[in-house]
């Protein structure tokens, strides 16, 4: 219950706390009534600065804006439900990590940076891919080990990559891509492009050595890194404040910054993404700690129900959900009448108040369609060929023999 | 033998699971019950907690069972500072365990899964392993066992499935044991428990609820560095350990309705490994085949295949087999191409035998 009550607690404040964003985007709305229109909408909660001054709590944003988060992370929620009953039909094997809930930190980051910087992050990558520009197919694809998935369905649910997306990977060993992370970050500066890296971890990982090794490297070379701390509160199935002795870790750094940031609002992910790039461009590596929460368990062997209570997640749900704060925000409003609706057509320009409409009333349709249809398209996608089994151990094939039942007919050196 | 019951892969395996005879009546007056392997695992750690008070249990979500249950109760009966979690942080935990079994104390640690080991390399090969032998005695830690899952699952992946044991069989100071059956995970992890040397245990994660075989409910250990031949032969030794003896098992069998008698040793004890069971069984055969799940190369196979060519070079009828694991990260897709399997298996005995 003391874990309920905290977490819940901190977006009591919240509520309130849209109402004020919501009235200052009917305002805006009225005004300018185009998706391109700038608004301006508080964050839930204030940020919390360790050695730095917050940004402001402001933040710009459109209509359209609003929008896409809302269906991005529709299609994120959408993808991670669809996974869990394909683990369940069997199609997907073995470990599988799902993000439900956790989606307002993928949207949000990605709206304050481009494909050029860099994010790396451990086994609970489905969502950052699909953030990175992946496709669901290729999402499903890797799940189910695919010929079409992004990792050519050797790597599974914690392996996806996306190069071309600057999307280093799904990590498997706890913690071990932070200092990978800070690698990159280390290039970058070498080359003076104006990029960042995002390292990803869980409140778990943050009590790893090779955590503190990584940020002790970034800060005495001023690399542009930003350790992105997603807290879900629980590593696995164990609590945080009993693994860890000051949960607080945004301020682990010491004398790196930190920034505490409510992961449950896109727009105050974004907000902080965003000031982070900035800072570490000029003056090296910054936490950011994300508080957010995972609605599934750890794993799909964990039921997510033994360590903590049902009332916790449902209560989580209802006040906190960063899919339904953005409804909310959105939605609740006076803009959206029916005298306006009417004016919408094809032919017209797309006017908000019918964006609106649509969002209302399609969009979760239609995201849910997306994802049948790939999954359909990713059940056809056939298995790799067995000698890719081979492939990719080094950059060339060194000779491994192999042999069949029959030991004499069937046996070759592969590539 | 009647009463050992053997569940692997749908098939009802007897024979893998005995021990001596005369231990077997001694022990058949005794109460027992048929359970699994991760049940095993949990009666030994009750009874190492319950006959020592200087015992400690911990690692990753330990407190409330574990991943695969083996700790379920533990920290009800004992308590939380005798049985608790600790951060995921395996070089810490490992080295915090080493440190806790140099003041004479007995570490349990649990490394969630073996992929996970790594962290705490380091650790276990500079530090827990030459202790003893850098301090001239003053200092060991001895009190600790480091019991790890490992081994395929049938769809783990990369980072679930590898068999990192040959990593630790390089290391002197350490002993390595992994046990075949319920029976003897329990026997030889409270070997491993009171053993005066730091240990790793690696419990074959495949067969936690697969293999169900009767298991003595008293407190009982099995000695450490000595093989058990498993199965009387005459035309080759096949030398395997853990999970693997049942597909080795499944192997004799086959090979037997084409005439070939194999006698099957289990290991056990990797490092320091009985060297003059295999022997003698060599000398009789005449031929060795020896498999495991770990990638051929470097695997521990090749120092028994190296030892014995080396000793019993003038008994050998033919080259020296290895099925293995291939020389590939463990696949995610295509995992039955990769195992050792039965077939690839019965394949070499059959060439080795008619070499």
């Amino acid at each position: 219950m003391m874990a309920l009550n905290r977490l819940v607690s901190s977006s009591s404040s919240s509520s309130a706390a849209l109402l004020r964003p919501l009235s200052a985007l009917s305002r805006s709305l009225s005004a300018a009534a185009a998706a391109d229109a700038p608004i301006t909408v508080e964050t839930s909660v204030p940020f919390v600065g360790h050695n730095c001054e917050p940004p402001s709590r402001s933040v710009s944003t459109t209509p359209a804006e609003l929008l896409s988060f809302f269906r991005d992370m529709a299609q994120m929620r959408r993808m991670e439900i669809a996974a869990d009953s394909l683990y369940k039909s069997k199609l997907i094997r073995g470990f599988c990590h799902l993000y439900d809930g956790q989606e307002a930190v993928a949207v949000g980051m990605e709206s304050a940076i481009t494909k050029k910087d860099c994010i790396i992050t451990a086994y609970r990558d489905h969502c950052i891919f699909l953030g990175r520009g992946g496709t669901l197919v290729e999402a499903f694809s890797e799940l189910m080990g695919r010929r079409a998935g992004c990792s050519k369905g050797k790597g599974g649910s914690m392996h996806f990559y996306k190069k071309d997306g600057g999307f280093y990977g799904g990590h498997g060993i706890v913690g071990a891509q932070v200092p990978l992370g800070c690698g990159l970050a280390f290039g970058q500066k070498y080359v003076k492009d104006g990029t960042v890296t995002f390292a990803m971890y869980g409140d778990g990982a943050a009590n790893q050595g090779q955590l503190f090794e990584a940020l002790n490297m970034a800060a005495l070379w001023d690399l542009p890194a930003i350790l992105v701390c997603e807290n879900n509160h629980y590593g696995m199935g164990t609590a945080e404040w009993r693994a860890a002795k000051s949960p607080a870790y945004y301020k682990r750094g010491d004398y790196v910054p930190g920034l505490k940031v409510d992961g449950m609002d896109a727009l105050a992910v974004k907000q902080a993404c965003k000031f982070a790039k900035e800072y570490a461009l000029q003056n090296g590596p910054l936490i950011l700690e994300m508080d957010t929460y995972r609605y599934h368990g750890h794993s799909m062997s964990d039921p997510g129900s033994t360590y903590r209570t049902r009332d916790e997640i449902s209560g989580v749900r209802q006040e906190r959900d960063p899919i339904e704060r953005m409804r909310k925000l959105i939605l609740s409003h006076d803009v959206a009448t029916e005298k306006e609706l009417k004016f919408c057509s094809r032919e017209q320009e797309l006017h908000w108040s019918c964006v609106l409409w649509l969002f209302s009333h399609d969009i979760e349709k239609e995201v849910r369609k997306e994802v049948d249809e790939a999954v359909a398209e990713a059940k056809e996608s056939p298995m790799p060929d067995p000698s890719e089994l081979f492939t990719d151990v080094y950059v060339k094939g060194y000779g491994v023999e192999v042999f069949g039942a029959d030991r004499k007919e069937v046996r070759g050196v592969l590539p | 033998m009647t009463n050992l019951l053997w569940r692997f892969r749908g098939l009802a395996l007897r024979g893998l699971c005995t021990s001596s005879a005369a231990a077997a009546v001694e022990e058949s007056k005794k109460s027992k019950a048929a359970v699994n392997l991760f049940s095993a695992i949990n009666q030994a750690l009750h009874i190492a907690l319950e006959s020592d008070p200087r015992t400690y249990v911990f690692g990753e979500d330990v407190s409330f069972g574990g991943v695969f249950r083996c700790t379920t109760g533990l920290a009800d009966r004992f308590g939380k500072h005798r049985v608790f979690n600790t951060p995921l942080c395996e070089q810490g935990l490992v080295g915090f365990g080493i440190g806790l079994a140099a003041m004479g104390n007995r570490a349990i640690v649990e490394i969630q899964f073996a992929d996970y080991i790594y962290p705490a390399f380091d650790q276990i090969v500079n530090e827990a392993a030459k202790f003893r032998y850098r301090s001239g005695s003053q200092f060991n830690c001895g009190g600790l066992t480091i019991r790890a899952p490992y081994g395929a699952v049938g769809h783990g992946g990369h980072y679930h499935s590898q068999s990192p044991e040959a990593f630790f069989c390089h290391v002197p100071g350490l002993k390595v044991v992994i046990p075949r059956s319920p029976r003897e995970a329990k026997g030889l992890l409270l070997a491993c428990i009171r053993d005066p040397n730091p240990t790793v245990f690696f419990e074959p994660k495949w067969l936690y609820r697969l293999a169900v075989e009767e298991v003595p409910e008293h407190d009982y250990v099995l000695p450490l560095s000595q093989a058990e031949v498993i199965r009387q032969g005459t035309d080759i030794t096949l030398i395997a350990w853990g999970a693997q003896l049942a597909v080795m098992e499944q192997a004799c069998v086959e090979a037997e309705k084409d005439g070939i008698s194999c006698e099957l040793i289990d290991l056990k004890t990797l490092i320091p490994w009985d060297k003059e069971t295999v022997e003698a069984s060599v000398r009789k055969t005449g031929k060795l085949l020896v498999s495991h799940e770990a990638p051929i190369t470097g695997g521990f196979g090749a120092e028994i295949c190296a030892s014995i060519a080396e000793s019993c070079f003038l008994r050998l009828e033919a080259p020296v087999a290895r099925v293995c694991g291939l020389d590939t990260p463990f696949p995610l897709v295509y995992e039955p191409f990769y195992m050792p399997t039965k077939n690839k298996i019965l394949d070499t005995i059959k060439a080795t035998v008619n070499y």
